[in-house]
């Protein structure tokens, strides 16, 4: 009862703080998929890089979020903001993407690949034309696993100024507003659940 | 018959060892086919049969020795585009299945950009010379054919751009024993359809003796990396060139008497 109450109080902070969020997370998004895009059709051609760009995010994937958060405060252009954030999402998102995309594509039948090698389709070709379309499937659950991982990782990111849900629960925390702090959980919760939802459901499209 | 002795493919002291591997998959083969030659390759696994039809579109590439098309060596040539000229099917036949049949056999045109008027009555011929009817199969997918019928669609699609060169590595090693029967007949009969016109050279690999016997207008008999024999199937018949041939008629010979026995 007396967190709806607050709701009805707070409607704008809240309606805010999931406005914000959902922007960083988006934008974070569209950035990582853009860039493990790249990456990938590089790590295509050449498989050793791929292995190298796998192994180091693999490695910045181990450190833990706050740590991250925290190191790239004093990197040149960085500092304190939602910039800070983003970067540091979009980083934590490519060993997800990296590996799924790279899987993915590797994993169409090599039958496929022969048959369309033989053809005299080139490379570049073959990736666009065959892998791609061929692992939509693997392609969105690396997006689907990012999308919810970078949910939940931008919350941390309010430590360093990035605002968004995580506000809601460092302030409450910080002046022992429960409400506050469940608000945030509900939120963060809710946002990930449904964005999970609308891409399961966007997943069943395809085939 | 021809006449016209035009040498389609040659291979000159052609050599290819995987990494890792102690031993030639081919080692030091030296023959030349001739236009419109239907050649079966046959050896059993591990004999070098498919690693050297792969060197012939440059799915692999030798260590050492030549390969010539007509005369032009293929390492000369990009890899890329020495395969669209040449027609390649195989036993797995690999058809795309996100695209329709349509949409499989016009692969190739498409990638030279044919126009679209052109690559449409194209596949309508090829499905028909494939025998199967154009209505039904164009619009489907590859997943709703059965084995014989996807085979059917990969010859197609092979012959797709008129090639004069057809690679066709065990195209019917996976389909049951009727379908294959007629698959090869129809196969020799497309073959035979062509010596008017654009004549074309086959080279089929397989390890079932029958089918290289019946095939072939000469057959390359092949055993650990080397071409044993390279002769007319009756010749091979007749005047096996060494043991691991003999051996091979043999053992088909003495299938037959298990079927004597049966009757």
């Amino acid at each position: 009862m007396e967190l709806i109450r607050f709701a009805q109080r707070n409607y704008g902070l809240l309606l805010r703080a999931l406005s914000e969020h959902t922007y960083i997370v988006l934008v974070a998004l569209v950035l990582s998929v853009l860039l493990a895009g790249l990456l990938t059709i590089i790590a295509m051609f050449f498989k050793r890089v791929g292995n190298v760009l796998t192994y180091i995010f693999s490695i910045v994937y181990s450190v833990p979020s706050i740590a991250l958060f925290a190191l790239m405060i004093p990197v040149p252009g960085m500092g304190l903001g939602r910039n800070t954030a983003i970067t540091v999402l979009v980083l934590y998102n490519q060993f997800i993407l990296l590996r799924n995309f790279i899987a993915g594509l590797n994993g169409v039948d090599h039958a496929i690949i022969e048959a369309a090698t033989g053809m005299g389709m080139t490379r570049t070709q073959i990736i666009f034309k065959v892998r791609v379309p061929l692992s939509l499937k693997p392609l969105f659950v690396g997006i689907r696993l990012a999308l919810v991982s970078t949910i939940a990782i931008a919350i941390i990111a309010a430590f360093i100024g990035a605002g968004g849900i995580g506000l809601l629960i460092t302030i409450g925390l910080e002046t022992g507003n429960n409400n506050r702090v469940l608000w945030g959980v509900i939120l963060s919760a809710g946002l990930g659940i449904i964005a999970n939802g609308l891409l399961v459901f966007a997943e069943k499209k395809i085939k | 018959m021809t006449t016209n002795t035009t040498v389609a493919i040659e291979y000159q002291h052609v050599s290819k060892r995987f990494k890792g591997a102690n031993y030639d998959a081919v080692s030091d083969v030296n023959i030349s086919i001739n236009e419109g030659e239907f050649i079966t390759i046959l050896g059993s696994s591990g004999s070098g049969k498919t690693t050297l039809l792969k060197m012939t579109n440059r799915l692999y590439d030798p260590d050492t020795g030549k390969i010539l098309l007509f005369g032009e060596n293929i390492n000369d040539v990009d890899a890329v585009l020495v395969r669209r000229r040449i027609g390649y099917a195989i036993q797995q036949v690999g058809l795309l299945p996100h695209m329709t049949i349509a949409g499989n056999i016009a692969i190739v045109p498409k990638l030279l950009k044919w126009d679209k008027n052109r690559i449409e009555t194209r596949v309508h011929e090829l499905i028909t010379l494939v025998g199967l009817d154009p209505d039904e199969f164009l619009t489907r997918y590859p997943a709703q054919l059965s084995g014989g019928q996807q085979q059917r669609v990969g010859l197609a699609r092979a012959l797709a751009v008129d090639p004069k060169i057809m690679l066709l590595d065990e195209p019917f090693g996976a389909i049951d024993a009727i379908n294959r029967l007629n698959l090869q007949d129809e196969l020799k009969a497309i073959h035979k359809s062509f010596e008017d016109g654009l004549r074309k050279t086959f080279l089929f690999v397989t390890h079932d003796i029958n089918e290289a016997l019946k095939l072939g207008t000469r057959v390359i008999v092949m055993n650990e990396g080397q071409v044993c024999q390279f002769d007319t199937p009756e010749n091979i018949v007749k005047n096996p060139a060494d043991g691991f041939v003999e051996s091979l008629i043999r053992s088909c010979r003495e299938q037959e008497k298990l079927w004597e026995g049966l009757a």
